[in-house]
C-alpha cells in the first residue's frame, strides 16, 4: 500500500518569495486565489440579491406608487454616477494591464485614478442622500410624503391622484438598503486600492505576481454591476409619464 | 513551466477596453433615453435588456471571462445567475398567484 | 517512511511541534484549527443542550410552572439558535471537514490557511455575540426571527441574536469557500474527481450550499436589524410590507441550511459503512451524484415551510411538488449503502454502529419529511411536535449520530490514541435508545394535536404520559452524550497508542502516522488507485481493542 511518491522539487519557492508553503507552483496559488475570488463574488450576488427579490417583490404589488418615488430622484446625477463608475472600471482594467507589464508608475497612477473615481461617485451620492433627508424621503418618524402619482400632472386638480406614502416609504426604504448597502461595498473597495496603491509604489507587484491586484479589480467590477442594475431599477421607472 | 510570466494570462489591449468603455457609455445613454418613450410593460425590459449586455461586456472584457482557459469560471458565473433567478421566480410564483382564485 | 523527529527525539506531530496558547491561536495548521472548533462547538452543545434540559422539564406536567411563559419562549429560542447555528451546521464540517479534507486529497493544508483561521475567529465573535445576548436575557422570537414579531413587538435583544448568525455565518461562508477551492485545486497527482472519498464529494456539496445560501439569510438578518432600528417597514403590513417576504429570504437559506446539517453526515457514513463491510461503495457515481443532487433540489423547496403562512395554493402546489422530487437522491444513498452491506463482511465496531443508527434513523426522519410535503398532511401537523419530532430525527438521530460515528472512526488518527471499545459500544446503544424515547413520542404527540412552542398544555392533559416519556428519554440521551466526552479524554492520557491504521480502512489519511505531522505527508502521494479498494487491502477490521 505504499505508494510511489514524487518528490516535488519546488525549484519555484527559492525563485518565487510570494509563492506559499502549501502550493506546489506559483500557478497553483494564482489559480486558487481567482476561484476563491470568484467565489467570494457568487456570495456578493446572492447577498445583494436578496435585496433585488424584496424590491422585485414590492415594485410588482406597488408599481405607481415605486414610480412616483422614483421620479424624486435626480436622473442626471445618477447618470453621471453610472458613468463615473464605468470609467472607474476602465481605470481597473488598465491598472492590471500595468501590473502584467511590469509598469509600476503606470499602476499606481491608474490605481489612484479608480480611487478617485470611487471617492467622485461617493461625494455624490452623499449629495442625493443630504437632498433626499431635506425632503424628509428618508424613512422613519420624520418621514414625510405628498407627491403625485406618475401622470396625473395634466389632470384637472380635483381628480389627480397622489400616491400612498406608505408605500412610498417603500421605496424608499428599499432604495437606501440598496443603494447605502452598495456605497459601503464602495468604501470597502476605496481602501482595498488604497493599500493596493501603497503595496504598488513599494514594488510589490510585478508581472509574476500581481494577483491581488487583478482580483481586487474583479471585486470593483462586480459592484460596478450592482449599480449598472440599480441605476435604471431605481431611477428610471415610469420616466416618461 | 517556465518561471517568468508563467501565466499565460491575456493582457488586454487598450484599444479593446476603450472601445468597451465606451460601449458602457452609449448603454447608458440609451438606457436613459429610452426610459422617455413610452413602451409600456417593455419600458422594464429593455433597461434590464440594456443593463444585462452591459454586464454581460464588463464579464467577459473587463474581467477577462472571455480570455480564460478556466471552464469553472464560467460555472461559477453560470451558476450564481442561475440561483439568483430561483430565488427571484420561485418567490414571485408565490407573490405572482396570490391574487388567483 | 522518514520522518522528522523533535528534540525529544520523539516523532513530530502536529500536537507536538509547538507548544504554548499563541501557537494554537495563531495556527494556520487546518488539522489544529479543527480541534479549536471542537472546543467551540462542543462547548455550545452544553449550552443549547442545556436549554433543552429545561424545556423538557417544563414539559414534565401540563401547567406551566417552571418558568414563566415568555421564559419558555426564550428557552426554545436559544436552544434552536444555539444548536442551529453554533453546533449542527459548523460541527462534522469545521472539525472533521478541517482535519481530513487536505489528508484524504494528499494536500499540505487547505487552500487559504489564513481564511480558515479567520473563520474559527468569526466563529468566536459570532458566540461571543450569542453568549452576550443569552446572558442579557435571551431572545424570545423563535429561532426563525419571524417577523414581524421580531421587528414590532419585542423588546428583547434581537439585534444581538442577529449579529451573532451574521458573523457566524460568514465563518460558515469562508469554510465552504475554502473548501471548493482546495477540492478544485489541491488535489494530488491520480486524485481525480472519480477517486475521491464521498465525505470529500459530500463537503463539496455542502459547501456549495453554504457559499450561495448563507448570504441570503445574511441580508434577510440585516434587513430585520435594520427595520427594528430605524422603522422601514419592509416586513410590516401597516406600512405595507409583508412578514412573508421576511420568511421567503429566511426559508431560502434555512431549508438548504438542513442540507449543510445533514451532508456531511452521509459523508461520513459512506466512509463507515464501506470499512465496516470491507467493501467498496455501491454506486459510487450515483452517490457523488446524489449529494449534488440534494445541494441542488434543496435550493427549490424553501416555501414548505410557509404551507399555512398565507403563501398562494399554486405557489404551495409547486413546492410541495418540488420537496418530493429531493427525496429521491436521498433514498437512493440509503439504498445504496445498503447494497454495499449486502454480501459484505460486516464487523460491529463503535463507528458502524452509529452508522447503522444514523441510516434508519435518517429514513424514519426523511419518510416523515415526505408527509410534511403533502398539503393536507402538514395543514393538520404543522406546528405540531410531528414537526418537531421529524426534524430532530435528522439533525440528532442523522447528523449528530453520524458526527459521533465519525469522531471514534477517526479518533485515533487525531489524538494518537485509541478509545475503549466496549464504551464505545455501550455509548452508541444508550444513544439510540435514549434518542427513540425521547422522539419517537414526539411524533405521536403532534399527531394527537400537541402544538410546538407552548409552555402549558394543561388544557390537554392526556398528552403529559408521552411528555414524560420523552423527557425520560432525553436524561438517558444526555448519559449517552457525555459518556464519550469522558471517555474521549481519558483515552488522550490513557488509552492505547493508535497504529497508522487501526481499521485497516482504505484512503489516504490511513497511510500516514496517527497522528499527522504537521504538513501531514513527507512526500507528495501519487494516487494510482481507485477509492474503496477494499478488494486490495489485506486483513480484517481488527477485532476490539
Amino acid at each position: 500500500m505504499h505508494n510511489s511518491s514524487v518528490a516535488t522539487a519546488n525549484i519555484e519557492a527559492h525563485d518565487n518569495p510570494a509563492l506559499l508553503h502549501h502550493f506546489a507552483t506559483a500557478e497553483q496559488q494564482k489559480d486558487a486565489a481567482n476561484l476563491g475570488m470568484w467565489l467570494f463574488l457568487v456570495t456578493e450576488v446572492m447577498f445583494f440579491g436578496g435585496m433585488f427579490c424584496a424590491y422585485l417583490v414590492y415594485r410588482y404589488k406597488y408599481f405607481g406608487d415605486f414610480g412616483s418615488a422614483s421620479q424624486q430622484l435626480s436622473i442626471k446625477l445618477g447618470a453621471i454616477n453610472t458613468g463615473v463608475l464605468i470609467c472607474s472600471s476602465l481605470t481597473v482594467v488598465l491598472a492590471v494591464r500595468a501590473a502584467q507589464l511590469g509598469k509600476r508608475t503606470v499602476l499606481v497612477f491608474w490605481l489612484l485614478a479608480t480611487i478617485v473615481l470611487g471617492l467622485v461617485f461617493l461625494g455624490i451620492k452623499a449629495d442625493e442622500y443630504a437632498e433626499k433627508f431635506e425632503k424628509h424621503h428618508v424613512p422613519g418618524p420624520s418621514f414625510h410624503y405628498h407627491e403625485l402619482l406618475p401622470g396625473q400632472a395634466g389632470l384637472p386638480s380635483t381628480d389627480r391622484r397622489y400616491a400612498n406614502p406608505s408605500h412610498a416609504e417603500m421605496y424608499f426604504s428599499l432604495y437606501f438598503a440598496m443603494t447605502g448597502m452598495h456605497a459601503l461595498h464602495m468604501i470597502i473597495g476605496v481602501g482595498l486600492f488604497s493599500f493596493l496603491t501603497y503595496f504598488a509604489w513599494r514594488g510589490k507587484y510585478s508581472p509574476d505576481y500581481y494577483t491581488p491586484i487583478e482580483n481586487a479589480g474583479l471585486y470593483w467590477h462586480f459592484v460596478d454591476i450592482v449599480w449598472i442594475y440599480l441605476f435604471p431599477l431605481l431611477y428610471l421607472i415610469d420616466r416618461h409619464r | 513551466m517556465s518561471d517568468h510570466n508563467s501565466s499565460s494570462e491575456h493582457i488586454s489591449s487598450i484599444g479593446s477596453s476603450v472601445a468597451i468603455w465606451l460601449a458602457l457609455l452609449v448603454g447608458t445613454a440609451l438606457t436613459v433615453g429610452a426610459a422617455y418613450v413610452d413602451l409600456g410593460p417593455f419600458n422594464v425590459v429593455v433597461a434590464l435588456a440594456i443593463a444585462s449586455i452591459k454586464a454581460t461586456l464588463v464579464v467577459l472584457f473587463f474581467m477577462h471571462v472571455k480570455y480564460t482557459h478556466e471552464k469553472l469560471t464560467k460555472m461559477v458565473i453560470a451558476t450564481a445567475i442561475f440561483f439568483f433567478l430561483i430565488l427571484l421566480v420561485l418567490s414571485m410564483a408565490d407573490y405572482g398567484t396570490r391574487l388567483w382564485t | 517512511m522518514a520522518t522528522a523527529v523533535i528534540e525529544t527525539g520523539e516523532r513530530e506531530t502536529y500536537l507536538n511541534r509547538e507548544y504554548g496558547i499563541k501557537s494554537w491561536l495563531l495556527t494556520v495548521d487546518h488539522k489544529r484549527i479543527a480541534l479549536l472548533y471542537l472546543i467551540g462547538v462542543t462547548f455550545f452543545f452544553f449550552v443549547g443542550g442545556f436549554f433543552a434540559l429545561l424545556v423538557r422539564l417544563e414539559l414534565l406536567t401540563p401547567a406551566g410552572d417552571l418558568v414563566q411563559a415568555d421564559t419558555y419562549n426564550k428557552l426554545f429560542t436559544m436552544h434552536g439558535q444555539v444548536m442551529v447555528f453554533f453546533f449542527l451546521i459548523p460541527v462534522i464540517p469545521a472539525v472533521l471537514g478541517n482535519f481530513l479534507i487536505p489528508i484524504m486529497i494528499g494536500a499540505k493544508d487547505l487552500a487559504f490557511p489564513r481564511i480558515n483561521l479567520l473563520s474559527w475567529y468569526l466563529y468566536v465573535i459570532g458566540g461571543c455575540l450569542m453568549a452576550y445576548t443569552i446572558l442579557a436575557g435571551g431572545v424570545d422570537t423563535g429561532w426563525t426571527f419571524y417577523t414581524p414579531l421580531s421587528t414590532e413587538f419585542l423588546k428583547t435583544n434581537v439585534i444581538t441574536a442577529a449579529l451573532a448568525v451574521f458573523v457566524s455565518g460568514f465563518s460558515s461562508i469562508f469554510t465552504g469557500l475554502n473548501f471548493i477551492v482546495t477540492i478544485h485545486r489541491m488535489r494530488a497527482p491520480g486524485m481525480t474527481w472519480n477517486r475521491l472519498p464521498l465525505f470529500v464529494w459530500a463537503h463539496y456539496a455542502t459547501s456549495i450550499i453554504q457559499v450561495l445560501g448563507t448570504p441570503v439569510v445574511a441580508i434577510a438578518i440585516v434587513l430585520v436589524a435594520l427595520e427594528r432600528l430605524f422603522h422601514l417597514g419592509i416586513f410590516n403590513p401597516a406600512l405595507g410590507g409583508d412578514p412573508l417576504l421576511f420568511q421567503h429570504l429566511f426559508w431560502f437559506y434555512s431549508h438548504p441550511a438542513v442540507y449543510i446539517m445533514i451532508l456531511p453526515g452521509m459523508g461520513i457514513v459512506s466512509e463507515i459503512v464501506c470499512c465496516f463491510s470491507r467493501k467498496r461503495v455501491f454506486g459510487y457515481q450515483a452517490m457523488a451524484m446524489a449529494v449534488l443532487g440534494i445541494a441542488v433540489v434543496g435550493f427549490l423547496v424553501w416555501a414548505h415551510h410557509m404551507f399555512v403562512a398565507g403563501i398562494s395554493l399554486y405557489a404551495a402546489l409547486i413546492f410541495s411538488l418540488l420537496s418530493y422530487f429531493v427525496a429521491v437522491p436521498s433514498a437512493i444513498k440509503v439504498f445504496n449503502w445498503t447494497a454495499t452491506m449486502y454480501k459484505g463482511s460486516i464487523t460491529y465496531q463503535t463507528p458502524m454502529i452509529y452508522a447503522f443508527g444514523f441510516i434508519g434513523l435518517f429514513t424514519i426522519g426523511g419518510l416523515t419529511g415526505l408527509f410534511l410535503a403533502c398539503l393536507g398532511v402538514d395543514v393538520h401537523v404543522t406546528d405540531t411536535y410531528f414537526v418537531v419530532a421529524h426534524f430532530h430525527y435528522i439533525m440528532v438521530g442523522g447528523t449528530i449520530m453520524a458526527y459521533m460515528g465519525g469522531m471514534h472512526f477517526w479518533w485515533p488518527k487525531i489524538s494518537g490514541k485509541l478509545y475503549p471499545e466496549f464504551w464505545g459500544k455501550l455509548s452508541a446503544m444508550i444513544v439510540f435508545i435514549g434518542f427513540n424515547l425521547t422522539f419517537f413520542p414526539q411524533f405521536i404527540l403532534g399527531y394527537m394535536g400537541m402544538p410546538r412552542r407552548y409552555w402549558d398544555y394543561s388544557k390537554a392533559p392526556e398528552y403529559q404520559i408521552l411528555n414524560v416519556l420523552s423527557t425520560a428519554g432525553a436524561s438517558v440521551l444526555a448519559v449517552g452524550y457525555l459518556m464519550p466526552m469522558i471517555y474521549f479524554l481519558w483515552s488522550m492520557r490513557y488509552g492505547k497508542p493508535a497504529p497508522d491504521n487501526p481499521w485497516n480502512a482504505a484512503g489516504l489519511e490511513w497511510m500516514i502516522p496517527s497522528p499527522p505531522s504537521t504538513f501531514n505527508f513527507d512526500e507528495q502521494p501519487v494516487v494510482t488507485w481507485e477509492a474503496y479498494n477494499y478488494d486490495e487491502i489485506k486483513g480484517e477490521v481488527p477485532v476490539a481493542q
